[in-house]
Order: C-alpha cells, then structure tokens, then sequence
C-alpha cells in the first residue's frame, strides 16, 4: 500500500544513493562549483515545456535547446487551417521568449548522443556536455509501409501531419480542387500522434467543402475498424455531414487500408484490391518515434523509447530522458498535452536526480479537443497516476464529451478548444 | 455533496493540509481490486502545473472561455472543485478531471494558485454599459465580492478582470438554475434580473471587463 517500498526499489534499481545519503546533499549544485547542464534535444511542445519547468524549478541548471528549426508549428488546431478557420502563421512559434529566461536555444540538428560520454554532437560540428540529456524528437514516418508512397512523393501527396508546409501544401489542392471533387484520407495503424486528428481532419475538410464546394466529398479509407471518440464524430458527422444518409459528405472505408498510392494516377488501392480515384490525397504513413531517437539507441525494435514511466529515463541509456510522441509513456495517448504533462514530470524528475534526491511523486493530465463544425466542439480528458510497480501509466479518472451534451456545451467546448490554444502554447513557448 | 459553508470549508482546508501525507495513501482505494493502486503523494506544485495546460501557466489564462486562477481564495478554489467533483456545478471538462483527485489535493491546488498572482485578462469593454454595471455591482454583489470582486479573502468568485466570456457562461449557468447560487446571491440575482433584464447582467459582464 505505502509508496515506499517501491520508491526504495525504484532508487535501488538507479543505484543510487540510499535514503540515509540523501541528507545534505540538497544544496544547490553551485555550491560544487559548475552548475550541472541539461541539454533539451528538440524544441517541440515536449521539449521547450521541459526545459522552461527545469530552469524554472532550479534557476542555477544550465540549460540548453537544441532544435533544428527556427519556428515552430503546432501540429494542434492545425486541421482549422484545412477549413480555412485559421491560418498557419497563427500556429507558429519562436524562441525567443524562452531564450530571455535564460535558457540558451541553438538551431542545429543532433547526430549522436553519447551516454556513456555524457556528450551531443550536432550536423553542426558543434558538440555539448550533459548531465542529464532530455530528448524530445517527435515523430518520423515509415516510408517503406506503402507501395510507391515515399518522402518525395509527400511532396505532392501530403500526410500534413507535422505542420508546415505540408499542411499549407494540402490547403491549397483542396482550394484548387473542382466542386465534386473527391478527397481520400487515410490515417495510419497504431499507435501514431493525435489519436483524434484524422477524425477531426475529416470533419474540418467537411466544414470547407460544405461551404464551398457541396458536392464534393471525403472518403475515409482506414485499416482499422474504429477511431478515437468514435460515437461523438459519428454522432457530429451524422449531424452536420449527412454521414449515413444518401447525402453523405464521408465514406468511411473500414478494416481496408491503403496499401499502395499511384501518385502520377492520383489513386490509391486498399489491401481488398480496391482502387479508389482521389483528386485530393491525403496519406498519413505509419509512424514511429523521432529520427534521432532512434540513431541515438534509445527506441525498440518498433521505433518508439521505451522508458521509467515516473521519470521518463531511458531503460536503454542512463541520464537520458525521453518524452513525448516518441516515448512509450504507457496508458497516455500521443497527443500535445500529454507532451506538455509528461515534459513537467519529467523535468521535476530531472532536477531532483541531478540534486541527488529522490523524485517525487507524478501526477500527469490530458485533455484534447476536437472541432467537428462551428460551435460544435468534442473532448476527452483523464488525470493519470503512475501504479506503484511503475508498470502503468493509469488513468484515475476522466472520460469523453456525453453522447447527450447540450448544443450549449458543445459551444463551450469548442471555445475551450481554441482557449486552450493560447494557454498551451503560453505554457509550452512564453510571451502569451 | 452539497456547497460548504465557507467556515466549514476553511476548517476541512487546515485539518486537511495536515493530513494530506494520512489520507492520500488511501485515496484510490476503490480501483485496487481490479488495477495495481497508484503512487501518492504528489507534491503541490505537481498537482498545481498540470492545471497549466489549460488555465496558463502561474494561473494567468490567456484564453477567454477559460478562467485565470492565480490569486484566488484557496478555500474558494477547494470548493469549486469539490462542486465540480459533486456534479453540482456543471461543466464541460472540470467534473470529469476533478474526480481524478482528492480532497487534499484541491488543497494543494488552493495554495498553489492562491499564492500566484492575478493578472487582469485583456480585453474589450463598452465603457457606456461598464459605467452602468458598476453602480448594479455596487448594488447587488459588492457586498460579497469587495472591491469589485478582487478580494480573495472573500472567499468568492474573482469577477473584475476575470475573462468576461467565463463569466457570462457562468451567469447563464446560475440564471438558468443549472449552477446552484448561495442563498444570498440567489436572491440579489434574482432582484438584479427583475429590475434590469438581461441588459443588467450584461452591464455587470461589461464592467467586470473594464479596465
């Protein structure tokens, strides 16, 4: 029942210092000359959370980003520039509020993480020191799991699923596509980033093709049977897109995904051997953790870090964390509050360890929206605990949009969606 | 559960904060049967930053339907949650997240952003319908929120500076009788309504919002 006996445990497995060593060695580590360092490997919303919640819990840290890009977009409320609701400048953010609280921001891109030697070296030529190192490398696709589907041809067929250019790209094929046109979305098989997104992408496709080009439509093509909140985007569908009358806007191909894309046809055939004409494709390719996550050592055979759920360590490489998409944070789904809560645990983490103390107790929260139509917003959200055996992530409690909610709450909620926007990237970036 | 007195609630607020270390390891007792029971004891400012995503960082919120929390009464802040947890106070997201933590743990979540501080939200006013909304505030919630509802002490609802899209959901949600008023402000509001109409509480959201 009592914590203890896990924590000692868990301590023990660290090889760590026993309860009777902790004592005195909470002073602040300037008191042993150099300040102890944390190198932060990407700047996304797992990264530049964690590193803002180290320095802000321990001020003395040397603390230090390395990202490969100068602006960031966030992939959230990114399907709102599909619809034409937003537009992408409004997802994009700089570091330069970060830097002004002192945290140091290089723009260079990783090649190699040494545990042993405690060192990162960059494209760059550049090479940085680390007591502890807290990675944060997102997603990457597997190019090889659709025939004739390739990073150069996402050029033309975009997955708009790291938001950029490729979600610019994609806005623009469905502002030139004729009315009547057919649009193919296929999400990719689990386990990838933002449960909700495809869904969602969906219905803010919908929303612009409502609008703008009625006869058109959408077909879903999926190799699984089911999505995340499915009954609410069935139920909105349902609602504002005719889905299962005979003027739906959406087809919903189900346990028949896309095995191989036909760019210069503009088709795609599914794992039955059905071809499907697209005049707008959108292939989200399967995916895995970051690049460099995977060169460093520390992901499975499957792509993704397995780490200490409470700490967010590697189980493959002392002093090196991972958070994010490209963790298995086992029980969270992959989404960009999951980043940001996941990022907070595991800076308190990283600042007692390098203090020699014992990290605390985490405690880890989600909440995602989904905007369906105008006014018509859709959620789910838990609070999480970590199970004594470190075994889970567990979701203690939380749950989705009722099926029964309100028009009213609906409003609310997708107020809330874009509310949260603000306050998460306040969270994540700084300079409100 | 129903609303606390506010007494009531400050008492539960000292006992509790000294018996957090107690009660926490009993906390999730239910789930044992069929799940491994979970770690407790989360410190204050781990409870305190998962809120962050949402209400912004140090409890300032940057987003309108959503409320800033800094600088608030603890004790109002354990009883909000404790009506969110309850279902007596609707919501969207709250009741479904508040349920995910204990009773001590709203404690946490009172100290932290009681200790924070309040930043006006900012936004747009009709000045015209402000002047008359301060004198209806002076008349029917002065009394209970002081100094224009910018007191913690109170022990209520921040309501000058607060996100005015928060607060007229909010008052539609006690105009509609779904949120439960105190005996006392259900009764100004209902004078308020009767004499002013809707252009009342409207005047009231306009001067809360004003600078």
């Amino acid at each position: 029942m009592s914590t203890n006996t896990s924590r000692r445990r868990f301590m023990q497995g660290l090889g760590a210092i026993t309860a009777t060593g902790i004592v005195g060695v909470g002073v602040p580590s300037l008191a042993f000359g150099a300040s102890k360092k944390v190198v932060v490997v990407g700047g996304g919303t797992a990264g530049a959370t964690a590193a803002r919640y180290v320095k802000m819990a321990d001020p003395s840290i040397d603390v230090t980003i390395i990202e490969a890009n100068k602006d960031y977009f966030t992939c959230y409320l990114s399907n709102e520039v599909l619809s034409g609701d937003r537009t992408l400048d409004s997802l994009k953010h700089g570091y330069s509020a970060i830097e002004k609280e002192g945290i140091k921001v290089v723009f260079d891109y990783v090649t190699g993480i040494d545990a042993k030697a405690k060192k990162i070296t960059t494209k760059g030529g550049a090479s940085f020191d680390y007591d502890r190192c807290i990675v944060a490398p997102g997603i990457s696709f597997k190019w090889d799991t659709i025939e004739g589907y390739d990073e150069k041809v996402a050029e033309t067929i975009p997955h708009a699923w790291k938001a950029g250019t490729q979600t610019t790209t994609l806005r623009k094929q469905l502002t030139d596509m004729k009315d009547g046109g057919t649009v193919i979305i296929a999400p990719p098989p689990n386990p990838f980033r933002c449960p909700p997104g495809p869904p969602e992408r969906v219905s803010q496709i919908c929303l612009y093709l409502k609008k703008e080009k009625p006869k058109s439509k959408v077909i879903y093509v999926d190799s699984k049977k089911k999505f995340s909140k499915y009954g609410l985007f069935v139920q909105g569908w349902e609602k504002f897109y005719g889905f299962k009358s005979d003027n739906s806007m959406i087809e919903h191909i189900k346990e028949d995904g896309v095995t191989k894309v036909d760019a210069g046809g503009m088709s795609v055939t599914t794992a039955s051997g059905k071809t499907i004409k697209g005049d707008v494709i959108n292939i989200i390719p399967a995916q895995s953790g970051g690049k460099i996550g995977i060169d460093a050592g520390l992901a499975n055979d499957k792509g993704w870090c397995p780490i200490d759920l409470g700490t967010f360590e590697s189980t493959l490489h002392k002093n090196v964390h991972v958070i994010g998409d490209a963790s298995v944070a086992k029980g969270m789904p992959k989404s960009g509050y999951a980043a940001n809560s996941q990022a907070k645990v595991c800076a308190s983490a990283v600042v007692a360890m390098l203090a020699g103390k014992e990290p605390g107790t985490p405690s880890y929260v989600n909440t995602c929206y989904s905007i369906i139509a105008k006014d018509w917003g859709i959620s789910v959200a838990a609070v999480y605990r970590l199970a004594e055996d470190r075994s889970k992530i567990m979701k203690v409690a939380g749950g989705l949009t009722p099926m029964d909610a309100s028009d009213e709450a609906h409003k609310r909620e997708a107020a809330n969606a874009i509310s949260w926007l603000n306050n998460i990237t306040g969270d994540v970036f700084g300079g409100g | 559960m129903k609303l606390f007195s506010r007494g009531a609630i400050l008492k539960t607020g000292l006992v509790s904060s000294l018996a957090i270390v107690l009660s926490l390891t009993t906390a999730y007792a239910a789930d044992e049967k069929k799940k491994p029971a979970v770690m407790t004891g989360a410190s204050t400012s781990m409870i305190g930053d998962t809120c962050a995503g949402c209400h912004g960082m140090k409890g300032v919120s940057a987003g309108p339907s959503i409320p800033s929390l800094a600088g608030m009464s603890s004790a109002y802040l354990v009883e909000t949650m404790e009506g969110y947890k309850s279902g007596d106070i609707p919501s969207t997201i709250m009741g479904r997240l508040a349920k995910g933590y204990t009773s001590d743990e709203f404690a946490q979540m009172g100290e932290y952003f009681s200790k924070l501080t309040f930043a006006a939200a900012a936004q747009e006013s009709d000045s015209a319908k402000a002047e008359e909304g301060a004198k209806l505030h002076e008349k029917y919630c002065e009394k209970c929120h002081s100094e224009s509802g910018t007191v913690a002490e109170d022990d209520a609802g921040m309501l000058k500076g607060q996100w005015k899209e928060y607060l007229a959901a909010q008052l539609m949600d006690y105009q509609n009788k779904d949120r439960k008023a105190p005996k006392k402000m259900k009764k100004k509001l209902k004078k308020l309504h009767k004499k002013h109409g809707p252009a009342g509480i409207e005047a009231l959201i306009e001067y809360y919002s004003s600078k």
